[in-house]
């Protein structure tokens, strides 16, 4: 929490202010007793009809004044609650627009959006509350126990005695269930994680006929988790019977000493009637109190979550190399090229030498896990070699500036997303100087326009988030289109054209051939059919070389690439 | 309002087997709140014991003192009755709703689950189930036990005196007047703010979980404009929201001090007049400051009934109106089948507007590989879904070994069928768990061989624990092809007579491919197997290949065959090797 605290900066005005009027509420608050004990002891016993209303009238006061207080001290914990949630989720969402690729691989999506939604409102709230009710609770606990030692001293002993023993009882109760409640959310977690693998595995579970063992085995989490629900309300359903037993034992040793005092001339009824009265309001402020630790916990618990993002380190970008504008394609050069993910034991890539000249076409082909993907991301410099040196237009990628580097660099991923806005929108991507004329061309070199076309908005119709309204192959021409608007002077196709029956992938491959005169491109693939005819085919297997050269030489040459020609039953063919 | 009452009779269908805890909880509710009302009097009967300097009457406050202390002590054990009463009906309700549910989740048409958002039918058995209870049965005791103390208070008030209790009785309604108009203003600003919350949460979804693509393209700064944007809308409309909802307390604070003030001061001249004593004074008080409770609750949980009364009626939705696998009572069950298949004339649609199967035929022989293949959407998958019966027939009929599969029992269809699918999926539980997930009852020596027969065997050891190792929600600490070898082990476990593949290797690095092909190879001796594939060569050695476009069988033979006939299938072959 504390490490979130400069988010608040801009707001330290509204965060004192706030909490210093709630005092001040507290404070005529805590008056009121004592104004009605004197309306008791001098309006009623004097019959001083004037007294009565003065008194009356100075409690109004003191309402309207509290409320004003209470009021203000709302609006200004709101203003610094809100502006502190904005701050922080600003501060988050460039944190995260800066984070390197492994990272988020590292991390996930998924945590990353929970962190940015939830876990912010959640500590929003708790800045919230504190500000309104953290300072106010305890003040009017001490306040009131003042208030009774001026009154009588004797009675106030037993107000130092009761708040102790309550505050203990209530703070206990919490302290018990706080990981309690931890246990039930981990078993509710249980029987939402059950809910789901059926509902992903419907086919799974039906082929395999086990629909009744998996209705058991729900059962049994349903029962564990009631169990545990039972537990800890067995425990947080003391509260109130024990807090309301503790205070109103306070209030029978209130009367009891009380009613000695008075027989001694040191108290008046309507002391006892104040004392009475502020029992009752230790008991009340107590417990928002525990309401509030029950929150802030939750609060404390969403900030470090929060801080395990800030703490992951941002992308660095040193370099401020630009390229000369409209020069040809880029060669591309790797020298002992080196990659690891995070600590991972296991190189990614290790030892990739390549050197490609401007215009060429490469293919890379490998298994799964062979490091295709991680080779073609260190060329826009998104991972980072670890060893090695990448070279873009003979430079240094990390002599690059970043920005100006991937711009050059159009690049079609494996997962063809599409974001939620105009077709037009989501090819520009923020490049306004493209105009429709580019898409129009791109969209037909991506096998796209005809579908586009089709559509009686064209380049105005509406993608839903994530593309939903598009079948999978038309997401895919969409993402071929966006990257080739850019007029890349490297294209790299990512496994991209999976989704594409075997005549539109040829298709799109030979417009890409049109091309070879504005870009160098790469083509990762799984099929050989896919890369068979680049000018060079880089074959990958574990993340090491086994063979760099044109169709015709790897198939004389190179083991594992005739393996793969083999399995895909290209042998034959292929040789013709 | 007539849906409102069946949705009640059905829940007190579904609370009726806790009637005796009900009951308890009611009575304990009854108790604690008289005793609670009854607690002040005591006090000021003590109060008026203790007028001043040596006007005390020790032996009446002792013995007042002490039914006090009882009536307290009884007060917290009916308190505690209540709650515990309260959370054992809740959840238990809770965990019998959420076993109804499941169950029925088991016995949902596959086409139901495949269309609906998977989310929405999770929140209905988790949240919904969830909010209906506790809103629902919380919201009850809160109703009953507020109703009661503000009938108690008024009892009790008018008993002591009436025109004391009128003060109290006209000014409270200011405070839920005051609270009612609060809410209904900040109704409108949490909406938006809910609104623009939404759209925020979607943005961040998008840039956050495409944030790979949005430094490709160089799309930080688009993105961050978007998002500041809507960031500083949010402030400004949460900002709002929860200024003007957390007016409610102060406000109703006030308005409670002026009905303290209020009966203070008629009070005092009460007690000059001689009606009513100091002790009552007091008593009166301590009402004042509590009546307005019961309002203020009964106020919310009236918002939190109707949210919960929804609730319950979209989980009973879910449990009465979901479509339910159908079956029709004279299915029989296959005792053994020969491995032939056969469908006459079969069309199939998944909405009747866009039919998709129209008149199938095929006749498959025992042990004959059938590989389909086919542009995406071309209804592989569909067909697959047909023969599996997790679809019925529109028209025509399947027969498996002669036997209508419409009039088999389903379990009887599916136990002849090994299912390897494109989308693996693994339950959490240990990696022998899975394999033996088809046979529970397999040996660790069997799950072992299962295991080697798919080349899982190697990685399986190297884990962490081995067999033991604990697989989180769908094997997400497997590679994607980890996943698959487990997937075919699991086949391999028990293979029965037909096997159907659906792109089972299209993710497995080249090397292990080679030898799950030769696995399959193995694995398919004389067993009818079905191959959805892109894969040239498994095509190449089907016994029979069937080339689909939109939803028909378009050509239909084996490799040689099908290229003399210059058709689809021959362009497709083609277009890998054009240059």
């Amino acid at each position: 929490m504390k490490k979130l605290l400069p988010y608040l900066k801009n707001y330290i005005k509204e965060s004192i202010i706030g909490p210093l009027f709630k005092l001040l509420e507290a404070v005529f608050e805590l008056i009121v007793p004592v104004v009605m004990a004197a309306m008791i002891d001098v309006g009623i016993m004097q019959k001083d009809t004037l007294f009565i209303w003065k008194t009356c009238g100075i409690l109004v006061t003191f309402g309207i004044l509290g409320l004003v207080c209470s009021l203000s001290a709302q609006f200004f914990a709101a203003k610094a609650a809100t502006g502190f949630g904005m701050e922080l989720r600003r501060a988050m969402f460039s944190h995260i627009e800066k984070l390197p690729y492994d990272q988020i691989d590292k991390v996930g999506s998924a945590t990353l959006i929970v962190r940015m939604t939830s876990d912010i409102n959640q500590v929003q709230t708790g800045v919230n509350l504190v500000l309104r009710l953290f300072l106010r609770s305890p003040f009017i606990v001490a306040g009131a126990i003042f208030m009774a030692f001026t009154i009588d001293v004797k009675v106030g002993l037993i107000f130092l005695i009761t708040v102790p023993i309550l505050a203990f009882v209530i703070f206990g109760i919490i302290m018990v269930t706080i990981p309690m409640y931890k246990d039930v959310q981990n078993s509710l977690d249980d029987v939402l994680c059950a809910t789901r693998e059926n509902l992903t595995g419907i086919r799974v579970v039906r082929a395999f006929r086990r629909e009744k063992k998996e209705v058991a085995e729900f059962k049994d989490k349903s029962i564990r988790l009631e169990e545990l629900q039972q537990r800890s309300g067995k425990v947080s359903a003391l509260m109130n019977p024990l807090t309301y037993i503790i205070v109103n034992i306070g209030i029978v040793l209130v009367v009891w000493v009380g009613a000695g005092q008075v027989n001694i001339g040191h108290l008046t009824q309507g002391e006892v009637i104040a004392l009475v009265n502020y029992m009752m309001q230790i008991l009340l402020a107590l417990l928002a109190l525990a309401n509030l630790i029950v929150s802030f916990t939750k609060a404390v618990a969403s900030a470090g979550r929060i801080n395990e993002i800030f703490d992951l380190s941002t992308e660095k970008n040193e370099g401020t190399y630009k390229p000369i504008p409209n020069e040809g394609p880029f060669a591309v050069g790797m020298e002992n090229v080196s990659f690891s993910y995070g600590n991972r034991e296991v190189p990614a890539l290790s030892k990739i030498s390549v050197d490609i000249a401007p215009g060429e076409v490469i293919g890379v082909i490998g298994g799964t896990g062979s490091g295709k993907s991680t080779f073609v991301n260190l060329i826009p410099s998104l991972y980072k070699a670890g060893k090695g040196k990448v070279t873009v237009a003979g430079m240094d990628v990390c002599e690059w500036d970043t920005k100006a580097l991937r711009k050059e660099i159009g690049i079609v991923p494996q997962k063809a997303v599409l974001f939620r806005g105009s077709l037009r929108d989501n090819i520009k991507m923020g490049r306004e100087s493209i105009s429709d004329e580019v898409i129009i061309q791109s969209l037909k070199s991506a096998q796209a326009w005809e579908f586009v076309s089709k559509n009686s908005n064209g380049l105005d119709q509406f993608i839903q988030e994530g593309g939903k309204n598009l079948s999978g192959g038309q997401r895919q021409r969409l993402t071929i289109a966006r990257a080739l608007a850019g007029n890349p002077k490297i294209l790299i196709l990512d496994d991209s054209t999976s989704a594409l029956d075997f005549a539109t992938e040829l298709k799109v491959r030979q417009e890409l051939q049109k091309r070879k005169k504005k870009c160098t491109t790469f083509l990762v693939s799984q099929r050989a059919a896919s890369i068979m005819h680049a000018d060079k085919i880089l074959v990958l297997e574990n993340g090491e070389m086994a063979g760099y050269d044109t169709h015709e030489n790897l198939m004389k040459k190179c083991d594992v690439y005739q393996e793969i020609c083999a399995s895909q039953l290209l042998k034959k063919e292929g040789c013709q | 309002m007539r849906e409102k009452y069946k949705v009640f009779q059905k829940i007190v269908q579904l609370i009726k087997p806790s009637w005796f805890y009900i009951v308890i909880s009611i009575a304990s509710a009854f108790f604690s709140v008289v005793l609670t009302l009854y607690a002040p009097i005591l006090t000021g009967h003590a109060i008026d014991q203790i007028v001043g300097q040596g006007h005390v009457g020790f032996v009446e406050v002792i013995s007042i003192l002490k039914i006090l202390t009882l009536a307290v002590f009884l007060t917290g054990v009916a308190q505690w009755f209540m709650n515990y009463c309260n959370n054992t009906i809740t959840y238990r309700v809770v965990k019998d709703i959420r076993i109804r549910a499941f169950e029925h989740l088991t016995r949902l048409t596959a086409e139901y689950a495949d269309k609906t958002p998977r989310g929405e039918i999770i929140s209905r058995i988790i949240t919904d189930v969830e909010q209906f209870c506790e809103g629902l049965l919380m919201g009850f005791t809160q109703f009953f036990t507020g109703v009661l103390t503000i009938f108690g208070t008024l009892f009790f008030m008018i008993r002591m005196n009436g025109a004391i209790s009128l003060v109290v009785i006209f000014i409270t309604p200011l405070s839920l007047f005051v609270a009612a108009f609060i809410a209904k203003r900040t109704y409108t600003m949490f909406k938006e703010q809910s609104e623009i919350r939404a759209e925020l949460t979607s943005l961040i979804n998008e840039m956050a979980g495409n944030q790979k693509l949005v430094r490709a393209f160089g799309y930080e700064e688009s993105a961050m404009e978007q998002f500041e944007e809507l960031n500083e809308k949010l402030k400004t409309a949460s900002r709002r929201a929860i200024f003007f909802s957390s007016i409610t307390n102060p406000s109703t604070r006030f308005v409670n001090g002026l009905v303290y003030t209020g009966v203070g001061i008629t009070g005092a001249f009460a007690v000059m007049a001689g009606k009513i004593t100091v002790g009552q004074l007091s008593c009166f008080l301590s009402y004042a400051n509590q009546y307005t409770k019961p309002f203020n609750e009964i106020s919310s949980v009236v918002a939190e009934l109707q949210n919960s009364i929804a609730c319950a009626q979209r989980v009973f939705q879910f449990m009465e109106e979901t479509p339910e696998v159908k079956c029709t009572e004279n299915e029989i069950e296959l005792q053994s089948v020969d491995g032939s298949l056969e469908l006459v004339n079969v069309s199939f649609s998944y909405e009747k507007e866009k039919p998709l199967l129209k008149n199938l035929n095929l006749k498959v022989e025992k042990g004959q590989k059938v590989a389909i293949v086919g542009p995406t959407g071309c209804g592989k998958t569909t067909l697959i879904n047909l023969l599996m019966r997790f679809y019925d027939v529109d028209e025509g009929k399947i027969l498996l070994s002669g036997q209508d599969i419409r009039y088999v029992k389903r379990e009887s269809i599916r136990k002849n069928y090994g299912m390897v699918l494109q989308e693996t999926w693994l339950k959490t539980g240990t990696v022998a768990e899975n394999i033996a997930y088809g046979k529970e009852n397999a040996t660790r020596e069997e799950i072992i061989n299962a295991a080697k027969a798919a080349y899982a065997h190697s990685f399986i050891i190297k884990m962490e624990k081995g067999y033991d190792t604990i697989l989180s929600e769908d094997g997400e600490n497997l590679s994607q092809g980890q996943k698959q070898l487990i997937c075919i082990a699991r086949v391999m476990l028990e293979l029965p007579a037909m096997l159907i593949l659906d792109e089972a290797t299209s993710s497995i690095d080249t090397r292990t491919e080679i030898k799950i092909q030769k696995a399959f190879k193995q694995m398919m001796e004389g067993r009818t197997s079905f191959i959805v594939a892109h894969r040239l060569s498994t095509i190449r050695e089907a016994d029979m290949i069937l080339v689909m476009k939109d939803g028909n069988i378009i050509e239909q033979g084996n490799h040689e065959t099908l290229l003399t006939q210059n058709g689809y299938y021959k362009e497709l072959y083609e277009s890998q090797f054009a240059h």
